[in-house]
């Protein structure tokens, strides 16, 4: 369980929001809504224990991230802007390489996981000669290679068609169902059918 | 752990293999550079062999730093640098495989080359078999001071200079000893102070950098 308490973000000496707090338990998405600037992303990498919060805490399963920061890496995947895909490299050596440093590869196979996301064709095609949607695919293949019970995506359908958004939509609520988290910033609206969504919207501090 | 270590660094190195101007522009500087002083040597082998250990070394030194300002650049730039900071093997061992990579790829053709140059420069057989002693220890020194001030500079696009005043001060010791080493053995002096000293300053990097690199990483991706 991801609990958030008085959590205060800035950007430069702008402060962003203050005061938020909330939970995510087992088997629900949260999804983080707010205008261009809101500071969708940078509540995103404090999460995800890029950043270190001014104020405010963030807990792990009761524990504060900051003091079990391998176990907690060892149980979330970030997708961020940023895909993390290096163009000189393979998509399965792209692949291989985050699972290889995560460090607990889940039951699924590279190629199986490329299959579902409709680009298995590409395994062995440097990702320079991938277009940016498939470049993207790439970067949301690292969430079902790894174990982890905790996702947190930014803007993880920018660029995906639609076959790869609905991929991606069934990846998140298998993910879901099995009782983990997922916390995402989207603009999209997204039928999630029965699953557990809560939105908080930032921005409304100033 | 050992795992992720493995995975960095035979990706770097795969990189590095794709890409042969990484390890042969160096190589290319340190020849190159080294022949130009020979020229203005003129016929006077004897100053030739004075100033030979010297004009290796500094001509090593500054191909060394040539490669730095790529350690982290496409690794910032495309987001594998946010995942390796979010993986669960200690941040330090990943920085210490990058280091090793960088050298693989820059110290070790740069110790490989250095016998021919050290021939180039008429340096005798006892003199040139220091020159590659010397070189073998402190090109992973370089590395791992390269590595921190290529961590401090990781967010700047044009940092090449920045990075040299960086690192260049911290090699100054590393080269006043290294030339040394090489001067004193054509004199037929005992060197195995020298050497201490610069296995010394090897140790000193490799226990220090992985942290102080480590730790910048952290604050450069904090915004």
């Amino acid at each position: 369980m991801l609990q958030i308490n008085n959590l205060a973000g800035t950007r430069g000496e702008r402060l962003l929001f203050k005061n938020l707090s909330f939970a995510v338990n087992g088997g629900e998405l949260l999804l983080i809504k707010g205008r261009n600037g809101a500071g969708k992303t940078s509540l995103l990498r404090l999460i995800c224990g890029l950043a270190t919060p001014e104020t405010g805490e963030i807990l792990w399963d009761g524990e504060s991230i900051a003091n079990i920061r391998s176990e907690y890496f060892r149980s979330l995947v970030f997708v961020g802007h940023d895909n993390g895909v290096n163009l000189d490299l393979t998509v399965q050596e792209n692949l291989h390489f985050h699972q290889a440093i995560k460090g607990n590869p889940s039951a699924h196979s590279i190629p199986e996981v490329l299959e579902r996301l409709g680009i298995s064709r590409y395994l062995k095609v440097p990702c320079r000669f991938l277009s940016a949607g498939q470049k993207r695919r790439v970067a949301l293949g690292r969430l079902a290679i790894s174990d982890a019970r905790l996702w947190l995506l930014d803007e993880p359908f920018t660029s995906l068609d639609e076959r790869a958004l609905d991929a991606v939509k069934n990846l998140i609520i298998q993910h879901l169902d099995q009782g983990r988290l997922c916390l995402a910033t989207s603009h999209q609206t997204i039928d999630w059918r029965d699953s557990k969504v809560n939105q908080i919207r930032l921005g409304e501090v100033s | 752990m050992t795992r992720a270590f493995g995975a960095l660094l035979k990706r770097d190195l795969t990189l590095v293999a794709r890409t042969p101007g990484d390890y042969t522009t160096p190589v290319i500087f340190f020849v190159v550079c080294t022949t130009l002083f020979s020229f203005v040597a003129g016929k006077d082998i004897a100053v030739l062999k004075s100033i030979g250990p010297g004009v290796i070394w500094v001509s090593a030194l500054l191909a060394s730093m040539l490669s730095l300002e790529g350690l982290f650049r496409s690794d910032y730039e495309d987001g594998t640098l946010e995942q390796i900071l979010t993986a669960p093997a200690p941040l330090p061992l990943m920085v210490l495989a990058k280091a090793f990579a960088h050298w693989i790829s820059a110290g070790v053709p740069l110790l490989l080359i250095s016998p021919i140059l050290g021939i180039l420069m008429n340096l005798d057989s006892h003199s040139t078999t220091i020159l590659v002693v010397t070189i073998a220890i402190s090109t992973p020194t370089f590395s791992l001071i390269g590595i921190f001030g290529a961590a401090l500079v990781i967010s700047q696009k044009k940092a090449g200079m920045l990075l040299s005043l960086l690192t260049l001060p911290l090699c100054v010791p590393i080269l006043i000893f290294s030339v040394s080493a090489v001067s004193a053995a054509a004199d037929q002096l005992p060197i195995s102070g020298h050497l201490m000293l610069l296995g010394a300053f090897f140790v000193f990097t490799l226990t220090l950098s992985p942290f102080g690199t480590a730790g910048a990483l952290r604050i450069m991706l904090s915004n």
